[in-house]
C-alpha cells in the first residue's frame, strides 16, 4: 500500500527481525543453547508467550485508533474506551456468576463490545454533532471512563472464573511455535484474526474503499454521494467497541478481576503502535508486538536477575522504546489528510 | 426537448442572494457555455443542478421529469455527472480506486478492481482520455488528474457533464486536449455545461452561451455572432476595456540586472541556464514561454525564495546575490505578485487586515516595540481596500473567503502601495475575472509610468502582449531572445516559446509540450 522507500524498507526489516526472533526461539528452546541465561531472557517461551499476552489490549486498541483515523476521527480516548470496557466486563462478569462459566464470560465479552461502542459513539456525538475539538472530546473520554469506574467499583466484588487457553489441534504440537501461538485464550486469537478481518475490510471492500476516502478527502466522498458522517460514526462505533474488546481481554482473559486505572497507558502504546505501524493493521500488529516484547523482556530481566540495573530502570524499558520507536518516525509515516477535520456539507464551501 | 432544464431557481445563503430566478435548458448533444465573474453564481447554480445544495424556490428538470435531488446519488443516478474546479480526488489512492467510489464493483464481496480498469481502459480509448488505472493520483500531473475526473463522470454513464472552470489550471496544450475530449463527447451525444470566465474559449467551444452576473441571468448569446467585447460587456455590466491604453515607455536607468544566473529546480535539474535579463527603469519587461520552462525559477530566484549556483542580480544597484526575501523586498524596494497566491501570497486564516501588513508588519507605525498596533492595521487596510476595489464585508473576515479575483486585489494592493522600484509579477491574474483582471493591468501599467521596473511573467500571450515594452522568451531555462514589443508578432513568439532562435531557421515541430 505505501510506495515510500523508507516504509519498505521498514517492512523488510520487520520481516527479518521476526523470521531471526522464530529461529532464535526455536534453537533457544529444543537445543543446548537454551542453557545461557541471557538467551533464555529474551527467547524463552515464557518471553514470548508474554509477548504475546502483552501485546494482545495494543493490537486492538491500535486497531480501533486505525478504524476512527482512517475515517477522519482522531481519537486520542482509546485508553478510556478500553478502561470502559474492562469495567463493563467485570461488572457484567461479577452479576452473572451464576451462569455457566462459558456463557458468563462471552456476556462479558459481549457488554465489553457494546459499552465500547457506546464511548465510541459519545466520542463520534461530541466531535461531529458538537463539533468539539477531537483531542478534548478524547481526554473528555478519559476522563469520564476513570471516574465512573473508580467511582462505581466495588473492591469487595469477585470474578469467577476467566477465559482459559484453547490448544489449535494439530497446529498446538508443533514445537516451539504451537507452544506460543496456539495454546492461547479465545480473545487472542480474535485479536489476531482481527488484524487481519481489519486490513482485508478497510483496503479490498466498499466499506474501506469509502471510509479511507473519508478521511483523506470527505469532500471527494461527498461529490459521490457518500455520506460521511455515517460513516464516521459507523468506523468510531466499531473503533470503540474493539478498545472495548481490549479492556475485556484485561478482565476475562489476563488477570480475571478488575483493578482501578487498570489499562495503566496501554490505549496511549496503542496510539504509538497505530503511528509506528503507519495507520496500517500490519504495521500496528507489528509495532504492538515490539512494545509488547519490551514489557515481556522488562518482567523477564527482573524475574532473571541478570542485571545489575536498578529495577525503576527496567520498568521504565516498554515506556523509552515507545518513544523511541515513535520519535524516530514522526515524520516519515503520514496521517490520513483529513484527519480531526469537521466535515460540513451545504453551504461551507462555495 | 431539452435533456435537463433548471426552472425559476432561486438558492438564497444567509445574506446572500446566489442564485435569483434562473433558467436554464440544456439540448441533447450541445455544449452550453455558462459564463460569468467569479461570484456571478455559476458554480451555486451547478452544485444545485448535481444535488449538493438544495434550491431554496425552483424546480430541476431532467429529461421532462421534475425531480427531487437530496444528495449527489440522486444526480449521479439521473445520469448528471460533475468536473469539479478543485478535483475531488482522493491523492493517495489509485485512479481505478478513486473512479469506483461511491459506484463500486463488487465480486464475493470484495472490491473488483480489475473489472473496473478493464472498464476504464475502454472509456480512455474511446474517449481519447489517456490514463492508468494503476496509477496514484497524487503522482499524476494535473492535467491527467483532470482526464480522472471525467473519466469517473463517464464511469457512471452520465450523459449530462458539467465541466466547472476547467481550463484555470490547464496550459494551453492541455486546454487544445480538453476541447477535442469535449468535442468528441458531444459527437457521441453527450451535453456539456461548461462553466467559465474565459471569453476567448467560450467563442472557440460552446453552441451557444448563456451569462450569469449577480446571481441573475443577464441574457444568451451566439458564439457565432457574439464578440469577446459584447461578451465582456454583458458579464461586467459595464463596457470592458479589453485592450490597454499606455504611452510609449519612458526606460531610465538599469533597476534590475541579471548576469548569467544559474539555478535548479526542486528535484536537483538545471532550471536556469545562464539568464542575463535588465529591466530599466519605466519600462514593463514581460517574461513569455510555455509553462515549466524556468519562468517560476527565475521569479523565485529574483525574489530570494530559491538560491541560485551562479551569475551575479543586483537590484538597484545593490547586490543581490542569493539575498533573502526581506533583504530584497527592504534594501531592494521591490515588491512581488506571486504565481500561487495561495502558497506564498497570503494566509488564507488571516483576516484581510493582516494579510495587508505581511511584509510591513514589523515597521512602525504597525509596529509598536513588541507588540503591534491593530487600530493603525486596521486603518490601512480599510483605505487599501478602498483604494484598490477589494471587494469584503469587512477587513475582518478571513482572506479566505474572499473570491479568487479580490484575494488577488488584495495581494496586488499590500505589493503595489509601497513605493518600489521594481515589481515582480508572476501570473498576476491567473484565475480571476474579467474585472479583476482590467484593474490590475491598469495598476501594472501606472506602476511603470511612476518610474518601476516591472518584469511580469504570464503564460497568456495576450496578457505580454497587451502588456510589455519588451518581451523576453524562455526555453527550458534559457532566454532565447528579447524582442521590443513594436517588433513582436504572435507567430514569432510562438516559434521562440518552442526554442527557435531568431537568427536560426526555424524548426517547424518544437519541444513545446
Amino acid at each position: 500500500m505505501t510506495k515510500n522507500g523508507v516504509l519498505k524498507n521498514t517492512q523488510w526489516i520487520a520481516a527479518a527481525l521476526a523470521v531471526a526472533a522464530v529461529v532464535m526461539a526455536v534453537l533457544v528452546n529444543t537445543t543446548a543453547l537454551g542453557e545461557y541465561t541471557w538467551l533464555r531472557v529474551l527467547f524463552g517461551v515464557s518471553a514470548l508467550n508474554f509477548t504475546l499476552r502483552a501485546s494482545v489490549p495494543l493490537v486492538l486498541g491500535a486497531l480501533c485508533g486505525i478504524l476512527c483515523e482512517r475515517t477522519g476521527i482522531i481519537n486520542i480516548g482509546i485508553e478510556g474506551m478500553m478502561l470502559a470496557g474492562a469495567f463493563a466486563a467485570f461488572v457484567a462478569k461479577v452479576a452473572t456468576n451464576s451462569w455457566p462459566l462459558l456463557a458468563s464470560l462471552l456476556f462479558g465479552v459481549a457488554i465489553a463490545l457494546a459499552v465500547g461502542a457506546l464511548m465510541g459513539l459519545l466520542h463520534a456525538t461530541l466531535s461531529i454533532r458538537y463539533r468539539m475539538n477531537q483531542i478534548i472530546s478524547g481526554t473528555v473520554i478519559i476522563i469520564l471512563a476513570a471516574g465512573t469506574s473508580a467511582y462505581l467499583f466495588d473492591r469487595n466484588a469477585v470474578a469467577q472464573g476467566k477465559f482459559g487457553p484453547v490448544r489449535i489441534p494439530l497446529l498446538a504440537d508443533i514445537p516451539v511455535i504451537g507452544e506460543i501461538l496456539f495454546r492461547n485464550p479465545p480473545i487472542t486469537y480474535m485479536a489476531l484474526l482481527l488484524v487481519v478481518i481489519v486490513h482485508v475490510g478497510l483496503f479490498y471492500t466498499r466499506w474501506g474503499l469509502r471510509s479511507r476516502a473519508c478521511g483523506e478527502h470527505p469532500r471527494a466522498a461527498d461529490t459521490v454521494g457518500i455520506n460521511v458522517n455515517r460513516y464516521r460514526y459507523l468506523n468510531t462505533m466499531l473503533g470503540g467497541a474493539l478498545a472495548g474488546l481490549a479492556g475485556g481481554f484485561l478482565v476475562l482473559e489476563a488477570v480475571g478481576q478488575f483493578q482501578e486505572g487498570m489499562t495503566a497507558g496501554r490505549g496511549f502504546i496503542s496510539l504509538a503502535a497505530m503511528i509506528f505501524g503507519n495507520w496500517n493493521p500490519f504495521g500496528a500488529l507489528a509495532a504492538a508486538t515490539l512494545f509488547g516484547y519490551t514489557q515481556a523482556l522488562q518482567n523477564e530481566l527482573l524475574l532473571a536477575g541478570v542485571t545489575q540495573a536498578p529495577r525503576q530502570f527496567i520498568s521504565m524499558l516498554p515506556y523509552v522504546v515507545t518513544i523511541v520507536a515513535v520519535s524516530g518516525f514522526v515524520g516519515r509515516v503520514r496521517p490520513p489528510a483529513a484527519e480531526g477535520k469537521v466535515y460540513e456539507t451545504e453551504g461551507s464551501s462555495e | 426537448m431539452p435533456v435537463l432544464e433548471a426552472r425559476h431557481i432561486t438558492k438564497r445563503f444567509p445574506g446572500v442572494v446566489a442564485n435569483e430566478d434562473v433558467n436554464l435548458k440544456l439540448y441533447p448533444g450541445e455544449i452550453l457555455a455558462l459564463l460569468g465573474e467569479n461570484g456571478a453564481g455559476k458554480s451555486t447554480l451547478m452544485n444545485i443542478v448535481y444535488g449538493l445544495y438544495k434550491p431554496t424556490e425552483g424546480e430541476i428538470v431532467v429529461r421532462g421529469r421534475p425531480v427531487e435531488m437530496s444528495n449527489p446519488n440522486d444526480a449521479i443516478r439521473l445520469g448528471i455527472g460533475m468536473v469539479f474546479q478543485h478535483f475531488q480526488l482522493v491523492p493517495v489512492m489509485t485512479v481505478a480506486e478513486n473512479v469506483m467510489l461511491g459506484s463500486e464493483t463488487i465480486k464475493r464481496g470484495l472490491l473488483d478492481t480489475q473489472q473496473v480498469a478493464a472498464r476504464i481502459e475502454e472509456l480512455s480509448q474511446r474517449y481519447g482520455l489517456a490514463v492508468n488505472p494503476y496509477a496514484m493520483v497524487e503522482d499524476l500531473p494535473v492535467g491527467v488528474r483532470q482526464r480522472v475526473e471525467i473519466v469517473k463522470t463517464l464511469y457512471r454513464n452520465a450523459d449530462i457533464l458539467i465541466l466547472d472552470e476547467p481550463t484555470a489550471v490547464l496550459t494551453p496544450q492541455e486546454i487544445d486536449g480538453l476541447f477535442d475530449v469535449m468535442e468528441l463527447l458531444r459527437s457521441q451525444g453527450k451535453s456539456i455545461i461548461f462553466i467559465t470566465h474565459k471569453l476567448k474559449e467560450v467563442l472557440r467551444i460552446s453552441d451557444r452561451i448563456m451569462v450569469l452576473r449577480d446571481g441573475k441571468v443577464v441574457g444568451e448569446a451566439d458564439p457565432k455572432t457574439a464578440t469577446q467585447s459584447t461578451l465582456a460587456a454583458m458579464m461586467v455590466g459595464r463596457e470592458v476595456i479589453l485592450t490597454i491604453d499606455k504611452d510609449e515607455a519612458q526606460p531610465g536607468p538599469v533597476i534590475l540586472d541579471m548576469q548569467e544566473v544559474s539555478a535548479q529546480d526542486d528535484h536537483g535539474q538545471p532550471a536556469l541556464r545562464n539568464v542575463s535579463l535588465q529591466v530599466c527603469a519605466g519600462e514593463i519587461v514581460g517574461v513569455a514561454g510555455v509553462q515549466g520552462n524556468g519562468q517560476t525559477e527565475l521569479v523565485e530566484v529574483l525574489t530570494g525564495l530559491r538560491s541560485h549556483d551562479s551569475g551575479r542580480i543586483a537590484i538597484n544597484g545593490l547586490d543581490m546575490t542569493n539575498a533573502s526575501p526581506r533583504r530584497v523586498t527592504q534594501d531592494g524596494q521591490s515588491c512581488h505578485v506571486p504565481e500561487d497566491r495561495h502558497a506564498y501570497g497570503m494566509v488564507d486564516a488571516y483576516t484581510v487586515a493582516h494579510n495587508l501588513v505581511l511584509n510591513t508588519y514589523f515597521q512602525p507605525p504597525f509596529a509598536n516595540g513588541l507588540t503591534v498596533n491593530e487600530q493603525a492595521i486596521r486603518r490601512h487596510a480599510e483605505d487599501l481596500v478602498k483604494r484598490y476595489d477589494v471587494r469584503t464585508p469587512s477587513v475582518l473576515v478571513h482572506a479566505a473567503n474572499l473570491s479568487g479575483g479580490n484575494q488577488q486585489k488584495m495581494v496586488v494592493a499590500r505589493e503595489f502601495s509601497r513605493p518600489v522600484k521594481l515589481l515582480i509579477a508572476a501570473q498576476p491574474t491567473r484565475g480571476i475575472d474579467v474585472g479583476s483582471i482590467e484593474f490590475i493591468h491598469q495598476q501594472i501599467v501606472a506602476k511603470r509610468d511612476e518610474g518601476a521596473a516591472v518584469l511580469l511573467v504570464s503564460a497568456e500571450l495576450d496578457e505580454i502582449m497587451a502588456l510589455s515594452d519588451r518581451i523576453a522568451v524562455m526555453y527550458k531555462g534559457e532566454i532565447v531572445d528579447i524582442v521590443p514589443r513594436s517588433q513582436a508578432t504572435r507567430e514569432g513568439l510562438g516559434l521562440l516559446m518552442a526554442g527557435a532562435r531568431s537568427e536560426e531557421p526555424a524548426p517547424v515541430t518544437g519541444e513545446a509540450g
